[in-house]
């Protein structure tokens, strides 16, 4: 693939994914103003998927559009990292949470959007014109989330005994796929590689937790490789049902 | 073609979320010219998934049809900021009921304002949830008269 359709892929399957997960909140979250923060965290992270996936299909050349590029690849074409696909909860409990923890989404949340801040913030001076103002504008929204999401860390972290049990349990179940945030390589022109992200992105992630009260866990080995399409057991589970109305209705449109 | 004409047309044509304010006031249009065969009205979308945005690339076209072939086209950069939003936007804002920014885009979003209810003007103002009905606005609640209200967020 080329290279730089693959760097934009990596950022648009990342937003598309992380999008839909948050968007299996609607409804469901534990009060009405949260239903609606992560609603709205779904949306902007749908709209900069919209783009960059719209960009992808101009560099692709091949007449994909946002639509096709979203809901009518395989599993494998796919590019996102592993740490988004993830399910709400570790563990499919039977005990009426739906299989989703609050917990878990909220330590996601803040990882992601520190590191799409992160990662915004170097592509606005992206020598591609196109990606830079996706990025600008991402950037604006994407710090905002990253805000909401470590007060909560804060809050549930610093909070009870219970609250933060639950978040200490999150943080471990997710903490080796974290690597992944900075394992895509720079593409020149375009841009720079996740690992010049990571010092600060430590640094930071340090000093929540330090705030929130919660443990790091020892770093893993662990080497996810959503990036290459290489995905978790959760990713086909996802994408059907993603995918489902494309499928059903092929070329289906509002 | 009487370009100043389009462009009161286009003045008129009220943001589909907010109807209070209209698109120039919140400061999305970027230019209105002519084409060959029409108009062409280039517009910065606020929010990147505002799901409003093609209901405003549709108003627009009605609102100019009779000038002949409208064009929207979209323009992301440079992004949208809430600077923009004219001082009549801002105070038909304030009259509606939603407090407008309150600081420049450009300024950091850490500190949380102190907002004065737009309904009774107390000072007595608590936060209730950073995000609201839609993506531009956070919701709020004036402790003296208990009702709430949004603010509209800086970018």
């Amino acid at each position: 693939m080329d290279a730089k359709l693959n760097y934009v892929l990596r950022l648009a399957d990342t937003c598309l994914i992380h999008s839909q997960r948050l968007s299996e909140w609607a409804g469901h979250a534990p009060v009405l103003e949260e239903d609606l923060a992560l609603s709205n965290i779904a949306l902007d992270l749908l709209g900069q998927a919209r783009a960059l996936l719209t960009y992808a299909g101009q560099i692709e050349g091949a007449g994909r559009d946002e639509d096709q590029l979203a809901f009518l690849r395989e599993e494998r074409d796919y590019r996102n990292i592993v740490l988004v696909e993830l399910p709400n909860a570790a563990a499919s409990p039977s005990d009426g949470s739906g299989g989703r923890d609050f917990a878990l989404t909220t330590v996601r949340n803040a990882a992601v959007a520190l590191w799409l801040e992160l990662l915004c913030g170097r592509l606005q001076a992206s020598a591609d014109i196109e990606l830079a103002g996706i990025a600008a504008k991402s950037l604006k929204e994407v710090r905002y989330h990253r805000q909401h999401a470590s007060d909560w860390v804060v809050r549930l972290g610093d909070g009870t005994a219970e609250s933060q049990a639950r978040m200490q349990a999150a943080l471990n179940v997710l903490w080796p796929y974290v690597n992944e945030l900075f394992a895509a390589e720079g593409v020149d022109g375009v841009g720079p590689a996740w690992s010049e992200l990571e010092a600060e992105w430590r640094a930071r992630w340090a000093t929540l937790m330090q705030e929130a009260t919660l443990t790091l866990p020892r770093d893993s080995a662990m080497q996810p490789r959503g990036i290459d399409g290489i995905h978790s057991e959760h990713m086909g589970h996802l994408l059907a049902t993603m995918q489902h109305l494309q499928r059903a209705y092929p070329g289906g449109v509002w | 073609m009487n370009l100043d004409s389009a462009r009161a047309k286009l003045a008129a044509v009220p943001d589909p979320e907010i109807p209070a304010i209209s698109l120039v006031e919140l400061g999305i249009v970027r230019d209105l010219r002519e084409t060959a065969s029409g108009v062409e009205v280039v517009l910065t979308p606020t929010y990147s998934g505002c799901p409003a945005t093609e209901l405003i690339a549709d108003d627009v076209r009605a609102a100019l049809a009779e000038f002949g072939d409208v064009t929207v086209t979209m323009q992301r950069a440079p992004a949208w900021s809430t600077d923009w939003i004219t001082p009549e936007g801002r105070e038909k804002l304030q009259r509606y009921g939603i407090v407008p920014p309150q600081c420049s885009g450009e300024q950091a979003i850490r500190i949380v304002p102190s907002l004065r209810c737009p309904r009774c003007d107390s000072g007595k103002t608590e936060q209730l949830s950073r995000f609201g009905s839609t993506a531009c606005k956070s919701t709020w609640r004036c402790i003296e008269c208990l009702e709430p209200f949004e603010y509209f967020k800086p970018i």
